[in-house]
């Protein structure tokens, strides 16, 4: 066959390279002043646009979509060209993918601090930026496809159908997890309600972590650590058999995060069982990357670019032990809604992602420069900054989660909890917190010195914007591939394998939403929901916008698990009817602040008198001296939106909320009743403020929490025609 | 419970399903070569492994 020359484009490889350095430093100064506003809530200066719940998604999209992001796609845009031995398709596609990529990120900017959010984790961004998204990723996965169909060569290296995997699983998960039904251009609601919208919402959000930090990078280190280290990858069949088993696995494993919660139970144990088995494919990869270096460990000694790898992968390693043991009911009973979570995902990121993200950085610029890389020793000290920092960060919140979890559940010999007051807890293990943003000190440091030493390693050096290279053509096209299931169809025909890889990672979620699905159309599950529980009032509803635009959920949760130490503390445990209405669900993933779903609950345990919600919201110091709670006192200022009050009733009554016929109509005028009341009662003691600001409606959804089952509320005359 | 009889039957379909596919791609030779792709990667026309050696080396040790 014919030989022919062509040329690489380096372009776009350089562009996402230094998106990379800028986002991965924006992303980790946010989660360090993140960490720094749990230690003092000062630290957000009164600023609403800098408090913990709108600053935290904006630190998780960042690391995950603007670092992680944009350092997947330096990889796919660097390796795929030259394992396919053909220029990207279209250079073109490859620009929008890039300029989109970063439109989204600043879109992402802009509207989180601004308390624009659907609140579902690490899907945060609103409808217009959703399709954003999904325009730039088709233009990503068109591109990719369209190179394969174009390649030379005739197999296609693993690294690629990792990233196909990427590109299908993403496309579906997003396009699933972001139905929402417009209520204006800022906002809109999820499709599912409760139990059903938590379901949707952890299949995304695992299956996140699992093809947007775990499946590209796996590609990336397929490709990165044979050539850094100049060996072939330990087991080329190891890495096809793990790829299959891992795609197909990871996306039944989403209800471990909702094990103990209102979730059906079978559901819970699919996620569990399918998350143990999580672990063989997973430490099939890292045990690939590792004994790669088989023989070579005396490179590892002297490459710092090695040496960022091997912890790297072993990271990825001890992440993916940890995560099917938190999936056992037993011991995520402790870990649940406590740091042990948050240990668990930055051993990923800060480890797996970042350490990979770095080193193919140090080892893939002086390339595109043609030069060396500036320092060496100034990598090296990056280098253990990164690996210190990371187990500063670490291993201080390990004992934080355990600590706190046994303090939630210690009882009294009287049988009372020991630690009734939630804060007690929290201060104890204040300073592992305190380790924790050393920890991240350390690691952003590290950063700013990797960042330093490639600036430097440009300087020194000439772009090479083309590389030439020579390939024999291998591929055919049309000529022996006959029909669609021919010769080497499933690796060799791009489309075909694309298709291949739909079929096996939609498996487990079709299993697991159909029934659920089913279930709750038929009512069975929520038979009692539907007896008990009514729909929000107008006030409650803008109230609940609130909560979720200051994103309350990032550090409070809505779900009382059935144990004793909860109910105990909390009240009654929740039941899914009681969420029917939950568009979209509000069960949170970590207890910074108590548990908050039977606030409404007359008499609980929970339950406080307006005023002192009003004292509390406008500065939690006064309630509580040590509160690390932010101030809201703009709630006190701001009006509630009542122009676009009918148009949510209306949303509402199409994602089948039953407001009767024409209550749109008259909700303005109900959300007035009920704001008088509260506005009554809290000038009764003496406070002043008027019916129309945003903190009487936030009272208002508090004060109806988890109340209906107790049916101690009186809200029928607030949503009736009446 | 009934349930369980149709979700057996669907695993075990399903079972069969990847077990026929795992045989026909064994059968079209699709895992005939599981080395050299692994080797291959490495060479690029700019950029010739640094000590061709090594890697020579470890293919005879595999072997």
């Amino acid at each position: 066959m014919a030989i022919e020359k062509f040329k690489y484009d380096n372009q776009l490889t350089k562009c996402f390279a230094y998106a990379t350095l800028v986002w991965g430093l924006t992303a980790m100064l946010i989660g360090l002043t993140a960490a720094f506003e749990i230690l003092w809530p000062q630290v957000d200066l009164g600023l609403e646009w800098l408090t913990f719940g709108r600053l935290r998604p904006l630190h998780t999209n960042a690391a995950i979509f603007a670092f992680v992001g944009n350092g997947i796609f330096t990889a796919i845009y660097y390796s795929t060209p030259r394992l396919l031995k053909t220029p990207m398709w279209s250079p073109k596609l490859g620009k929008i993918n890039f300029w989109g990529w970063q439109l989204v990120i600043v879109l992402a900017a802009i509207t989180l601090p601004l308390g624009i959010t659907t609140s579902k984790e690490y899907a945060e961004l609103e409808w217009p930026i959703d399709i954003l998204i999904t325009i730039v990723w088709v233009v990503f996965g068109l591109n990719l496809i369209m190179t394969m169909v174009h390649r030379r060569t005739k197999h296609i290296y693993v690294a690629i159908w990792f990233y196909i995997a990427t590109f299908v699983t993403v496309a579906v998960l997003h396009l699933g997890n972001s139905m929402e039904l417009p209520v204006s251009f800022f906002k809109s609601y999820s499709l599912y309600a409760g139990a059903s919208d938590a379901l949707v919402q952890w299949w995304y959000g695992h299956n996140a972590v699992a093809f947007f930090l775990t499946t590209p990078m796996l590609g990336l280190m397929y490709y990165f650590v044979p050539k850094v280290s100049n060996r072939p990858i330990y087991s080329y069949k190891l890495s096809i058999i793990h790829f299959w088993s891992l795609i197909f696995l990871y996306i039944w494993a989403g209800p471990h995060h909702l094990l103990y919660q209102a979730l059906p139970d079978w559901a819970q144990a699919l996620g569990v069982t399918f998350s143990v088995a999580l672990i063989a494919p997973s430490w099939g990869g890292m045990i690939n990357g590792l004994l790669t270096l088989r023989g070579a460990w005396d490179k590892v000694k002297e490459d710092p670019i090695l040496k960022l790898f091997v912890v790297g992968v072993t990271a990825y390693g001890m992440s993916t032990f940890e995560g099917p043991m938190l999936s056992l009911k037993t011991v995520n009973a402790i870990s649940h809604f406590t740091d042990w979570t948050i240990a668990h995902v930055h051993v990923g990121t800060l480890g797996w992602n970042g350490m990979l993200i770095f080193g193919m950085l140090y080892w893939l610029v002086p390339r595109i420069f043609n030069t060396k890389l500036y320092s060496v020793s100034l990598a090296n000290i990056h280098f253990w900054l990164a690996t210190l920092g990371l187990l500063f960060f670490v291993i201080p919140l390990y004992f934080a989660g355990f600590t706190q979890a046994l303090m939630w559940k210690e009882f009294t010999a009287d049988g009372y909890l020991q630690y009734p007051n939630f804060l007690d807890t929290y201060l104890n293990i204040r300073p592992m917190h305190m380790w924790r943003a050393l920890g991240g000190t350390l690691y952003l440091t590290g950063a700013i010195i990797a960042v330093i030493n490639i600036v430097k390693t440009v300087k020194s050096g000439t772009f090479v914007r083309f590389e030439e290279d020579e390939a024999e053509v291998e591929v055919a096209h049309n000529a022996e591939d006959k029909g669609w299931l021919g010769h080497r169809t499933l690796e060799g025909k791009p489309l075909a394998f694309t298709f291949w890889v739909l079929i096996v990672i939609i498996i487990g979620g079709l299993v697991e939403f159909i029934p659920q699905f089913i279930q709750v159309s038929n009512k069975i599950e929520t038979e009692e929901g539907y007896a008990i529980q009514k729909p929000y009032t107008p006030l409650e509803l803008a109230g609940r916008d609130i909560y979720i635009s200051e994103g309350c959920y990032n550090c409070h949760s809505q779900m009382i698990r059935p144990f004793r130490s909860e109910v105990e503390r909390y009240g009654d445990y929740s039941k899914p009817g009681e969420y029917i209405y939950d568009h979209p669900f509000q069960w949170g993933s970590r207890r910074t602040g108590p548990d908050l779903f039977r606030e409404g609950e007359k008499g609980g345990k929970q339950n406080r008198p307006n005023a002192w919600h009003y004292e509390h919201l406008m500065n939690p110091r006064k309630t509580n001296v040590q509160s690390i709670m932010p101030a809201y006192p703009w709630m006190a200022t701001k009006d509630i939106d009542m122009d676009i009050i009918p148009a949510k009733i209306r949303a509402m009554q199409t994602l089948g909320v039953p407001y009767p016929d024409g209550y749109d109509k008259i909700a303005v005028e109900k959300l007035k009743a009920q704001a008088k009341v509260i506005g009554d009662d809290l000038r009764a003691s003496g406070i002043k403020v008027d019916d129309n600001k945003q903190i009487i409606a936030l009272i208002a959804y508090l004060q109806r929490l988890g109340s209906d089952r107790s049916g101690t509320n009186d809200v029928d005359k607030y949503i009736s025609l009446k | 419970m009934s349930v369980i009889y149709m979700t057996i039957s669907i695993s075990l379909l399903l079972a069969l399903g990847f077990l026929v596919a795992f045989i026909w791609s064994v059968r079209t030779g699709q895992f005939e070569d599981d080395y050299s792709p692994s080797v291959r990667m490495l060479y690029d026309n700019k950029d010739e492994p640094q000590s061709t050696d090594t890697v020579m080396e470890q293919e005879d040790n595999d072997k």
